[in-house]
């Protein structure tokens, strides 16, 4: 799929980032010295248990937070605020209740001002890519969890994002329809050539999709291994050397987690 | 068949609802008829009242056919005190909801004045606005204005933020974000507390039309008490009780129609 060797040019750069947090009189630290670079087209993972920071420093990567210190950049450019080129997927959805799906995945071009001819048009192109042209006119209230996700995913998408940000996107879902979004996820990857940061807890969701795992640890959170995942795609979860991938990234894991002392 | 299996669990829903009404109401001919009271009418003297009180006939004095005026100058009045009410408190719900700025310079005076019951007003009121229509009018659009910023302000603070989030990341701030987010999010709220001022809308035009003014339903159950005839006095809690209750009704289809989105808030 992505050629690495040839897709060189960083998208986003996190540099000696670190978060803190107040928390009455306290600070805890989220992040520490985190430094990171995402190439174009790429599809990177971050994994890790929860208290890790992967998902603030996901927010940070969106413009949701600002980092204490160090610095995020996209293209060189310091995020200092939400923007449409960085389209976030979020657990829970956040779709607008009160718009139909259509009306959802035309909501980031509508900004922009397009007539609404072009708005339906393009509108109903996503809504065709994520399957759902049976559903356009229904509300998020009246889908599953599996089809507002890609509701979710479509909205980004329609709104011209480079990087798509996914927080354990599918981490609601049951097992049949995770396994369906992530092949169906892939299929999209492939054909937009999008830059993907996908945050989960799974090892298998990792080792599944991404070219490159990024494995953080709690207590601050920060980097613990970077692995570059060099499986063929498609790739097949119960061969041999996927789970080889797997078993040595859940050690990593687990090593850490038992180093703390914590179960 | 369908349609047929429809109507016939309609009736039947229907039939519940009128059944206690009617109880009721023989409940109240057998206890005037055995108490042998001659302060409290039967319902049948009430009916005869109402129907003279809409179209005369019977009676033929000050009161008949007169309905219709008095009608028209009280739901003028809650309308008026209603909207001024809702067009002023819906965009100071949402500021206050949304600007911490406003919320922190306007909410404690509000909830100051807020323990004061709407009709301690009614004095200065007249002082302000003379005697007259306009007194009520003050009443009404303070009875509506408490429920329905409060109400608007509570749905704008309980908007999930991961919807501003949502927005922002798409491109969508400013007065389009206010426009495009806060109001429709806050909506379920909005209008839970346009039915509420409603109510206290015409509970408080009938305060407010009990003094100094000529005409309105308050004015003659005002009137109907002076003159010790409670068959009038019950006519007029009568047509305020109906008309509150079909007005309340376009105000659940409204409701309806605005949050087909979501049946959670379907009344």
């Amino acid at each position: 799929m992505s050629d690495l060797s040839t897709t060189g040019l960083p998208v986003l750069e996190v540099s000696h980032l670190s978060k803190r947090f107040a928390v009455g009189e306290q600070t805890i630290a989220a992040l520490h010295d985190v430094t990171l670079s995402v190439r174009k087209g790429e599809f990177v993972c971050l994994i890790g248990a929860s208290g890790c920071g992967k998902s603030t420093l996901l927010r940070i990567l969106a413009g949701f937070e600002q980092a204490s210190s160090g610095t995020a950049q996209m293209y060189g450019v310091p995020i200092t605020g939400p923007s449409p080129e960085r389209g976030m997927v979020f657990q829970d959805y956040a779709l607008f209740p009160w718009l139909t799906v259509r009306q959802n995945i035309a909501f980031g071009p509508h900004q922009r001002g397009l007539p609404k001819a072009q708005l339906t048009k393009l509108a109903d192109h996503y809504i065709d890519m994520v399957g759902l042209a049976r559903f356009a006119d229904y509300f998020p209230g009246q889908l599953s969890g599996g089809m507002k996700q890609r509701v979710a995913i479509a909205r980004v998408l329609a709104n011209d994002c480079e990087v798509l940000l996914m927080d354990e996107p599918f981490g609601a879902l049951d097992a049949l329809t995770r396994e369906k979004l992530q092949q169906d996820l892939l299929e999209i990857w492939a054909r937009t050539h999008l830059t993907v940061i996908f945050v989960t807890h799974a090892v298998e969701e990792a080792v599944l999709m991404s070219d490159r795992v990024v494995v953080m640890t709690a207590g601050p959170g920060r980097v613990e291994r970077d692995v570059a995942l060099k499986l063929s795609r498609p790739r097949d979860i119960v061969g041999i050397e996927f789970n080889q991938v797997r078993r040595d990234i859940t050690q990593l894991l687990s090593s850490h987690l038992h180093a703390k002392g914590s179960s | 068949m369908a349609a047929l299996r429809l109507s016939t669990a309609g009736l039947r829903r229907l039939g519940v609802a009128v059944a206690l009404p009617l109880a009721l109401l023989m409940a109240w001919h057998l206890g005037v008829r055995s108490s042998g009271t001659r302060l409290i009418p039967v319902p049948q003297e009430v009916a005869l009242m109402l129907y003279d009180f809409a179209f005369g006939g019977i009676y033929d004095d000050a009161f008949s056919k007169t309905l219709h005026v008095h009608l028209w100058k009280s739901v003028t009045r809650v309308y008026g005190g209603f909207f001024g009410a809702a067009i002023i408190a819906i965009p100071l719900g949402l500021l206050i909801g949304r600007i911490t700025l406003v919320r922190s310079v306007i909410d404690p005076t509000l909830q100051l004045l807020r323990p004061v019951p709407v009709t301690a007003w009614l004095p200065l009121s007249m002082i302000f606005f003379g005697i007259g229509p306009n007194a009520a009018i003050f009443l009404v659009f303070l009875g509506a204005f408490y429920p329905i910023v409060f109400n608007t302000t509570f749905g704008v603070r309980s908007v999930d933020i991961r919807l501003y989030e949502a927005a922002a990341m798409l491109g969508c701030k400013g007065s389009s974000l206010f426009r495009q987010v806060v109001l429709p999010a806050a909506l379920p709220s909005i209008l839970n507390g346009l039915r509420l001022g409603h109510g206290f809308a015409w509970i408080l035009i009938v305060v407010g039309e009990m003094t100094g003014v000529q005409q309105g339903l308050g004015a003659v159950i005002m009137d109907a008490r002076m003159l010790s005839r409670s068959e009038l006095v019950i006519a007029g809690m009568v047509v305020i009780g109906l008309t509150g209750f079909l007005t309340d009704r376009i105000l659940v289809m409204l409701n309806n129609r605005l949050l087909k989105w979501s049946p959670q808030h379907h009344v």
